[in-house]
């Protein structure tokens, strides 16, 4: 069976900017893989390229199998910013979002509905999407990629706006939901924890021009629980990626 | 509703002690009604049986004429800027074309359309709709294309269409600029109307008070006058009535203070 996603050697750049210089990966069927990397390496890029929205300069974009260089709507997408419509309801946002995915309006209506409760906004739904919070935003915009039927969930930091608890709350939720699942995930974060919690695989890239400087497997079984933070296997792996991330190890592969 | 009351009283004070002091100036000085007549005499004026009437079926011209321009330039305007926008190229080849219309003075036009289109209602509603439908059509392609960038490519990547992304982004955003223009739009009707019913025509209260004028009823000619300015005023509440019903999703401050659409 073909992957869900293959990047191959895309490079990418704005101007005189490279962002991406001949980044790789692969997300099998059904693997959850994370991607982490400095603020500014191009993280938000890659996916932008993925979906079509940013042509590349170079290499090649497959998703389950067939070439998707600048073809859009491939995948189930969450953007780092909320980006709700503010002339429609929290409910008439996800509403859009399916209905452009092809899903029939009266089930998008009730899936919605349903998803909004599991995700404690079920008072929400009618509400404009300015009167939310930060995070309420995310949880909307979220739960909008969730229920987009494309095999491929693209993820830009889910949880990047929420307090410490909601976060873990959230994380906890996405891990059962998505063991369950099992759908193909590519995950952008900040959180090397969330990561290791979450993930089959992570990819490590490094800062801008950024090029893939490590993949690892995760080699925790699953069903896994929030417990797995307390095991030293856990903290190993924190403090690799964490070295591999310090600025001076970037800067040292860079020869800059 | 007391807050409106709050705010509503401050203005009308100042309106009162304006045409108290006028009163007491006409008294005082005795001036003949026929240069300045005193607010009471406008009143006395207005209320006589053969003038009232006059009144009253001049106003229901003009406000015809007003609505039905205004109602045509907008949707003119609307339209036009939905398919510049729309159609590849057409704003870089329209914008010249569109300032280009505003340096011609309107007041020109008026003695061209009468020649072409005759006396009746047809260049004066043709007028009105050229003065209302560019502050429209400018105000309206700037929200069209002043989209949130984020929304814009969150929408592209999901893989709306161009239709959706008019549908469902560019218009809903465009439609505070639109409103904008409209209120500018509602503005320039009035006085268009007024001044077209004062170069031809049998009817309106443009034609009413040139009437007044030759006959020296200064009276007449402020009551016309004072009646304009309260349709002016209406329609700008009108305007605001109408935005504040339809766009319900801003935030309340952002609502209140206006935004800087237009021109
Ligand atoms: N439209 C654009 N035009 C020019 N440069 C851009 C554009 N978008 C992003 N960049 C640049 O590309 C680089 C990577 O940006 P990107 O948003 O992909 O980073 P990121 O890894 O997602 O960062 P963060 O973790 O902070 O979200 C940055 O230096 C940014 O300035
Ligand atoms: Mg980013």
């Amino acid at each position: 069976m073909a992957p869900a996603l293959e990047v191959r050697d895309v490079v990418k750049r704005y101007g005189d900017k490279e962002v991406l210089a001949g980044v790789s990966l692969t997300v099998e069927d059904g693997e959850f893989v994370s991607l982490i990397g400095p603020s500014g390496s191009g993280k938000s890029t890659l996916l932008k390229v993925i979906g079509g929205l940013e042509p590349a300069e170079q290499g090649e974009i497959r998703i389950d199998g067939r070439r998707a260089e600048g073809r859009r709507g491939l995948i189930a997408y969450m953007p780092q910013q909320a980006s709700l419509l503010p002339w429609r309801t929290v409910a008439g946002n996800i509403e859009l979002a399916l209905g452009i995915a092809g899903v029939p309006r009266g089930e998008a209506k009730r899936l919605a509905r349903e998803w909004l409760g599991r995700v404690g906004l079920a008072d929400y739904a009618d509400a404009w999407p300015h009167t939310l919070s930060g995070g309420m935003q995310q949880r909307v915009s979220f739960i909008r990629a969730l229920l987009s039927p494309q095999k491929l969930m693209c993820l830009d930091e889910p949880f990047g706006a929420l307090d410490a608890l909601t976060r873990q709350h959230m994380q906890e939720w996405l891990l059962s939901m998505w063991e369950a699942n099992r759908r193909a995930v590519l995950l952008v974060t900040h959180s090397i924890e969330e990561a290791l919690l979450l993930s089959d695989r992570i990819v490590v890239l490094s800062a801008r021009p950024a090029s893939v400087l490590r993949e690892l497997a995760v080699p925790f079984g699953r069903p896994r629980s929030a417990k797995l933070w307390k095991t030293p296997e856990f903290a190993e792996l924190r403090d690799a990626i964490y070295d591999l991330l310090k600025p001076a190890a970037a800067g040292g592969s860079d020869g800059a | 509703m007391g807050n409106k009351w709050m705010r509503g009283w401050p203005p009308l004070a100042v309106i009162a002690l304006c045409a108290a002091a006028w009163e007491a100036a006409v008294r005082l000085f005795a001036i003949e009604p026929y240069i300045l007549p005193s607010p009471s005499a406008i009143v006395r004026e207005a209320m006589q049986p053969n003038v009232w009437p006059r009144l009253e079926m001049h106003t229901l011209a003009t406000v015809w004429r007003t609505l039905t321009g205004l109602a045509l330039g907008v949707l003119a305007g609307t339209l036009l800027a939905a398919v510049i926008h729309l159609v590849p190229g057409a704003r870089r080849a329209a914008a010249p074309l569109l300032v280009l219309s505003q340096t011609v003075p309107y007041i020109v036009l008026v003695p061209l359309l009468l020649i072409w289109l005759g006396f009746g209602d047809e260049p004066k509603i043709v007028l009105i709709m050229l003065v209302c439908f560019f502050p429209v059509t400018v105000a309206m392609l700037t929200g069209l294309r002043e989209c949130d960038p984020a929304l814009r490519g969150y929408l592209a990547m999901i893989g709306a269409d161009r239709w959706t992304i008019f549908a469902k982004l560019e218009l809903p955003n465009a439609v505070p600029y639109l409103f904008s223009g409209f209120r500018i739009a509602a503005a320039y009707s009035v006085t268009t109307t007024v001044a077209a019913e004062w170069f031809g025509g049998g009817s309106g209260l443009g034609y009413y008070i040139k009437l007044s004028y030759s006959g020296f009823q200064t009276g007449r000619v402020f009551a016309g006058t004072i009646i304009i300015i309260a349709f002016s005023m209406l329609m700008f509440g009108l305007a605001a009535l109408i935005e504040r019903l339809v766009v319900r999703w801003k935030p309340e401050a952002e609502r209140r203070g206006g935004h800087g659409a237009g021109a």
